[in-house]
């Protein structure tokens, strides 16, 4: 990846990819990228996780489409991704605003996460251990929004990349086979056959798993709600993760309904219930804490509890939706 | 890609000269908040190696964002609770003042401010020391404050001591799903919960001093968790004036304390109450309950779990006062209706739950019993809540009986 003449340039051997399921974070668009040493092999583990060799750097760059003296809140449809650039693509510095650039270097001590801050003129990105703070204004139609853009720390990276209490590594968490099981920005190619054309990735399981797309409404509700739940909260959320402490498993592998929330009591809340008693009261978002955390962003109660300071409306919206649509009653 | 590895690197190296041994101004007048702070405690944080004592000076430094600390074998020390003063009113992102993910962690002398979710969380560690920790939220009781002022949760070995927890919006001391824990010798007012023992076993709760919250001390068994709760020592404590009126955010397990709860047990065995001096706590100086009588009641989740507190013992306490202004809508009724306007509960209180399975010609034996021996009255009001307060009533002579007296925790490498 380099700057260059208002462009930002991915190197030869870089392979951007896409995702089934993405994370949330404040309307922020993501270029995504691996890159593997040559000659080494990517292998897909039993649980769908993949196997990098050492050496391989995942990146992620956070951007925004340019607005009028601000940046614009759109879907990220990797449309801004210019394919043609370079020889593997790049972005256009004259239509996008980059923020920030995460780096997963997997190294013998096991995998680091590294945040790198754009400067001003878009020129460099420097290391930001601790984070940084950026005061943005999202512009969505005639509406302004100022917020907080938070570059997290290192340790903050962990906060949501340890998804193991006990081991504390840090994992990478969207690139797992199911979530990649789709056409990449070359969209006449599935990302995965392609890899595996080139070379560099070995699969196993046959038929590969995918991942619900949750912006995509000819899934059902209940698989997009899912695999919203599961990009955006499972990485805690599940029985090994650090939210174990709260009994509520929203990973994709959870399928018990009282895990996953339904008439739940909450266990350390605090002011996180918003007055509510259950995690989900089926038919009821309005009384569900779930909704309540989601729509809230006060530090103390909403949630995820890092990685946004602006309400995803229509996160928010399908998952009401899901729970509007279930059937029964919690026993008060 | 050999171009974004030169800054890369370049940016690496800048980081590392920029953290390290950074030297922190201290200020002569307190209150004077020093710029970057926040950068320089968590690089400290980030960059810290077993063994390493990170020092704050004494001044009030504020923060925007949490702090984060993920190396083992740590120690975080101020210059004392009220001279270390870190301050999260501007607080703008991370849900605790200080979060710990980290094994042979002590934290000394400092306070924690008005951080807007948790104060200091640590989940997931052993051997853990908070010393002389001070949480507050300064602006009193108030249900926007944050849940926890000290938090350990899924930890093992840790010990609390002479720490002051004040205005929680759930427990200022929080003990959860933990193993091998001391309380002792700490102060904890105008909190929802004082101190909390949940899901917790081995605790040993003693000298502290729990005052003006909604309920002093608590030991809970939540359903649905990994662990559960067993063996809790509370004693020689002072439990006095836990009136404050429930503040907690509805919903909640807390929510549903009644104000004017001394000491209170839900849903926990083998709980051991001795020696302690309550005072005016005007609901009852002594409530056990089971979570089917709490606001937490749902009996379709609790499939797993034993909901009935057992085998709790009571004795050589010293009351005074108390139970004469109970909170919660039926209490009240009840009190008036079998001890008079005028009068007041006795010390210990109960739900009446017990497990069907256990009861034999229509008792409870005495092994799992509430025992209460070497005070002036082994007097129970059983508020009758299985039967909804159909038939209410003191009993003396079920209660008189003993559990033997629990171990003392035995913390281990300290």
């Amino acid at each position: 990846m380099s700057q260059q003449s208002n462009q930002l340039v991915l190197h030869d051997d870089v392979h951007p990819y896409l995702l089934n399921a993405s994370l949330f974070t404040d309307y922020a668009h993501k270029l995504r990228t691996i890159t593997i040493p040559e000659g080494h092999l990517v292998t897909v583990n039993s649980e769908g996780s993949l196997n990098f060799p050492l050496g391989s750097i995942i990146s992620k760059t956070f951007y925004y489409p340019k607005a009028d003296s601000g940046v614009l809140q759109a879907d990220d449809d990797g449309s801004l991704f210019k394919p043609d650039v370079g020889t593997r693509g790049g972005l256009d510095l004259t239509k996008v605003h980059l923020v920030e650039t995460r780096l997963l270097v997997h190294r013998q001590s096991g995998w680091v996460a590294l945040p790198y801050v754009w400067n001003n003129e878009q020129t460099e990105a420097t290391l930001e251990a601790t984070g940084d703070i950026k005061s943005l204004e999202l512009v969505h139609g005639p509406e302004r929004r100022s917020f907080p853009y938070i570059v997290p720390d290192q340790n903050q990276c962990a906060g949501c990349h340890g998804t193991n209490t006990a081991s504390k590594s840090v994992n990478p968490i969207g690139p797992k086979v199911a979530n990649l099981n789709r056409n990449g920005y070359d969209r006449n190619q599935n990302q995965l056959e392609a890899w595996q054309a080139d070379g560099w990735l070995e699969l196993k399981a046959n038929p590969v798993p995918a991942m619900k797309n949750w912006q995509d409404t000819s899934n059902t509700l209940e698989d997009r709600a899912r695999s919203y739940l599961d990009i955006n909260c499972g990485h805690c959320h599940s029985k090994q993760g650090p939210a174990d402490t709260s009994g509520l498993y929203l990973d994709i592998a959870t399928k018990h309904k009282m895990r996953l929330g339904e008439c739940k009591l909450p266990i350390a809340a605090g002011q996180g219930t918003g007055g509510n008693k259950f995690s989900i009261v089926p038919g009821k978002p309005e009384e569900s804490i779930l909704v309540y955390r989601m729509t809230s962003i006060d530090p103390g109660a909403m949630m995820p509890e890092l990685g946004r300071s602006l309400v995803h409306d229509e996160g928010v919206a399908l998952i009401a939706d899901w729970i509007s649509e279930m059937k029964g009653s919690c026993n008060n | 890609m050999l171009r974004i590895l030169a800054f890369v690197l370049a940016g690496l190296l800048t980081a590392c000269s920029d953290s390290g041994d950074t030297k922190v101004q201290s200020s002569s007048t307190p209150s004077v908040a020093l710029p970057n702070m926040q950068k320089i405690l968590q690089s400290k944080f980030l960059n810290a190696k077993p063994g390493d004592v990170i020092t704050i000076p004494a001044g009030t430094f504020d923060f925007q964002r949490s702090l984060s600390l993920k190396v083992d074998g740590v120690t975080v020390r101020g210059a004392g609770m009220d001279k270390t003063i870190l301050n999260f009113k501007n607080q703008i992102s991370g849900a605790e003042g200080i979060l710990v993910t980290a094994s042979d962690f002590t934290i000394e002398d400092l306070a924690i401010e008005d951080t807007k979710g948790d104060a200091l969380k640590i989940n997931d560690g052993k051997n853990i020391v908070v010393r002389r920790v001070r949480t507050e939220w300064t602006n009193g009781p108030d249900t926007d404050n944050g849940a926890y002022g000290i938090y350990p949760v899924q930890t093992e070995n840790t010990l609390i001591e002479g720490v002051i927890a004040i205005g929680a919006s759930d427990a200022g001391i929080y003990v959860g799903q933990s193993r091998n824990v001391v309380v002792r010798d700490s102060r904890a007012e105008y909190n929802v919960a004082g101190i909390e023992i949940e899901n917790t076993v081995d605790a040993d709760v003693y000298n502290n001093v729990a005052t003006n919250n909604t309920g002093g001390i608590l030991v809970f068994n939540m359903p649905n968790l990994s662990l559960e709760g067993v063996r809790t020592r509370i004693y020689n404590n002072q439990v006095v004036d836990n009136n404050t009126a429930n503040f907690a955010a509805p919903g909640g397990a807390v929510a549903g304390v009644p104000a004017g709860s001394g000491i209170s047990i839900n849903s926990n065995d083998l709980v051991e109450v001795f020696d302690n001096d309550l005072k005016n706590n005007q609901t009852a100086h002594i409530v056990i309950s089971s979570v089917y009588s709490t606001n937490y009641s749902d009996r379709d989740n609790a499939s797993s779990f034993d909901p009935y507190p057992e085998k709790i013992s009571i004795h050589d306490n010293r009351y005074e006062g108390g139970g004469n202004d109970p909170d919660t809508n039926y209490l009240p009724q009840l009190k008036a209706a079998v001890f008079g306007e005028e009068g007041s509960f006795p010390n210990v209180i109960w739900d009446g739950f017990v497990n069907p399975e256990l009861v034999v010609d229509g008792k409870l034996p005495a092994e799992y019993q509430i025992c209460i021996y070497n005070e002036a009255s082994s007097a129970v009001f059983n508020v009758d809540a299985p039967n909804q307060f159909a038939n209410p009533g003191v009993n003396e002579t079920d209660h008189q009986c003993r559990h033997s007296p629990l171990p003392a925790v035995q913390l281990e490498s300290f």
